[in-house]
């Protein structure tokens, strides 16, 4: 989270930007009363509202002719469960918005539960037997919304990533960024070894970084290796995993079926 | 000032639009909207104007409406929502939020009892459901009252010494979808009385967080001050009685509305519509010889204690008419304001028109005349006048 909110420093410059973040650890990092952490405007939402408060904030600002760019940094929680209404009508309204989910697939402010982005297979305080679900595809919604720009943001490629955020803070209209944010109290991993898991998950095809421009065009950027032994590391590096709910065969068969699918939409498609 | 034909609904809506263009010169207007029988005309109304500067959003629920009108009041601009019923229910997170930011919006909210059962018709559990969240809250009587209230919501909440937010209720069907004569006054009118809004703690570019962790004395010190704030209401809303008076010719009701209440022996307190039926009764009682008076409570939030305390003095029986019940206990007016009678006084809990039944002047002389009769009070009685 915190190497995600320095590129996206890096990636937002000089332009005048306020945050909304809901209930995460994203808001108790921001710091108490009176303090703010991040030598930017931050308006804390209620958990479900981050992108009901942007839209507020856009409009206003854009009816008063200002520059200022307006960018939710939500987790999973916010994203995929209780705020996915919210987030799912502004981006049909194709509000003037920058929305970054990252994503550590659990309820990490809370003490680690699951939800809908937590991995089949992974135990988590309310899933002590292992999560019996496949993860939701967020990115995937949230393009299928035909919102002009959502993508998946590896912290293992920070080239690319930096690249992401600067272009994301600067379009129009509704933005979505995917960022996989490893959190090693709930992923039971090393600390230092957070960026590493996030390089595996891109070799191995786990976790693909890809961008959909205006929910058809599909780019891909990081091409990955599709390599076992990643895939192995990937699981074998986490302690969150229940072994006999993770069949290697399957999610590598799982991955290649999903590379397959984008790459014929990006063969499709055209690069910007 | 011009006379126009409307609904409580569009009362509203015409109110909340003269403000809204009010404040074009400063940040503009605008809100977060979302459909709710008997509210919907009010919305739609508003999707019909147009605005130099302001802007309506069509969101996907209520809490994103009032979510919308956290975002852009924090932006410094005007702001205007209404709901009803189980949609304040939906809202209500956001509904507490907006107020201990202390932003200044007005929301409509058209009394609608709360369901399952479904039941569109009025009762007054919705929002009294609210009564603590923050907010101020006044419950009109007529639709010249309703956009009267509209407009100087803004005046009230937009005032430095109270920053809060304000709910303006009335009653479904029996004013929103009725229409009434209202005197309705021209924009630079409007103008003149409710000056640009200033928010002292708009987000700009200055790096503050908004809303993040306070620790207990920090929750401590910002509840004192919101108590604070509500405390200074009471001041505050006669100064703006006399300014309203001042520009538009009509003086606004007293937050404790009394009605031959001199020398009353007898009153009968009620909210809203139901009041004018009271009225209706306590004139016929009157005509008796009866010493009978009426109380309309005009603003419950702020609890206006000191005015009740002094409407009641004279009375040794007071009725307390409640639309609504706190289950578990009773009506929430007789609730609140009995200890507002004074001592040795026979106060007795009436809770009538639930899910909009239809309180008819013999269903009031009936409570009058029990009140009047009874050797002591007794639990809440639970009345049944819907035919």
């Amino acid at each position: 989270m915190s190497i995600a909110l320095n590129m996206l420093s890096r990636g937002i410059g000089q332009r005048p930007v306020q945050l909304v973040i809901p209930a995460c650890c994203g808001i108790v990092t921001a710091g108490a009363f009176p303090c703010s952490a991040y030598g930017a405007p931050v308006l804390a939402a209620t958990f479900a509202s981050a992108a009901a408060f942007a839209t507020g904030l856009a409009r206003v600002a854009q009816m008063n002719g200002e520059a200022t760019r307006v960018i939710c940094f939500a987790g999973d929680g916010g994203t995929y469960d209780i705020g996915m209404a919210t987030l799912s009508a502004a981006a049909e309204r194709d509000e003037d918005l920058l929305y970054i989910c990252y994503d550590n697939e659990i309820y990490g402010n809370t003490g680690g539960q699951r939800s809908s982005a937590t991995p089949l297979g992974a135990r988590t305080s309310t899933t002590p037997g292992g999560k019996l679900q496949q993860k939701k595809d967020a990115l995937g919604i949230m393009a299928a919304h035909r919102i002009p720009y959502a993508a998946a943001v590896s912290l293992a490629h920070p080239e690319d990533a930096f690249a992401k955020f600067q272009d994301a803070v600067g379009r129009r209209g509704f933005r979505f960024l995917h960022v996989l944010s490893p959190c090693p109290t709930g992923w039971k991993s090393e600390p230092a070894d957070g960026i590493e898991l996030v390089r595996l998950a891109v070799r191995s095809g786990l976790y693909p970084v890809y961008t959909v421009f205006d929910g058809r065009r599909v780019r891909v950027d990081v091409e990955p290796e599709l390599d076992r032994g990643a895939l192995e590391q990937y699981f074998a590096r986490q302690g969150r995993f229940r072994g006999d709910l993770i069949d290697l065969e399957a999610i590598a068969a799982a991955i290649r079926e999903n590379w397959d699918d984008l790459r014929r939409h990006a063969a499709g498609g055209e690069r910007p | 000032m011009s006379t126009e034909f409307l609904s409580g609904n569009h009362a509203s809506a015409l109110a909340a639009t003269l403000a809204g263009r009010a404040n074009r010169g400063g940040r503009g207007f605008g809100g977060g909207i979302y459909p709710i029988t008997p509210q919907t005309e009010c919305v739609e109304y508003l999707c019909q104007q147009e605005f130099e500067r302001g802007e309506i959003v069509r969101v996907e629920s209520e809490h994103s409406a009032m979510g919308v009108c956290i975002g852009m009041a924090f932006a410094g601009a005007r702001t205007f929502t209404a709901s009803s019923s189980n949609g304040l229910a939906y809202m209500t997170e956001n509904v507490f939020a907006a107020a201990l930011y202390r932003l200044p919006i007005v929301m409509m909210a058209v009394n609608r009892t709360l369901g399952p059962p479904w039941n569109i018709w009025v009762d007054h559990g919705d929002t009294l459901m609210l009564r603590d969240s923050g907010w101020l809250q006044f419950y009109c009587e007529n639709n010249q009252e309703v956009f009267d209230t509209t407009l100087l919501a803004w005046r009230l909440a937009e005032d430095h010494r109270v920053l809060l937010p304000v709910m303006v209720n009335q009653d479904a069907f029996v004013l929103s979808h009725t229409m009434m004569q209202i005197e309705v006054p021209g924009l630079e009118q409007v103008e003149r009385f409710l000056p640009l809004l200033r928010l002292p703690h708009q987000l700009t570019e200055k790096p503050v967080t908004f809303g993040g962790l306070d620790f207990p004395h920090e929750t401590e010190v910002h509840r004192r001050q919101h108590a604070e704030a509500m405390a200074r209401v009471p001041a505050v809303y006669r100064e703006v009685q006399r300014e309203f008076e001042q520009h538009f010719g009509r003086r606004p009701a007293d937050a404790v509305d009394g009605y031959r209440m001199d020398d009353a022996e007898v009153a009968l307190v009620a909210m809203s519509t139901m009041s004018s039926t009271v009225r209706a009764v306590v004139d016929s009682a009157r005509a008796r010889g009866q010493k009978v008076g009426a109380v309309r409570l005009y603003m419950f939030r702020p609890f206006p204690e000191q005015d009740l305390r002094q409407a009641l003095r004279p009375c040794r029986r007071v009725g307390f008419l409640d639309r609504d019940i706190s289950l578990g206990l009773g009506g929430v007016l007789w609730a609140e304001g009995r200890a507002m009678a004074p001592a040795g006084c026979l106060v007795q809990n009436y809770i009538v028109g639930l899910g909009g039944g239809d309180v008819r002047p013999q269903d009031v002389q009936g409570i009058l005349d029990d009140l009047v009769a009874r050797q002591r009070a007794e639990e809440p009685r639970i009345l049944e006048v819907a035919t």
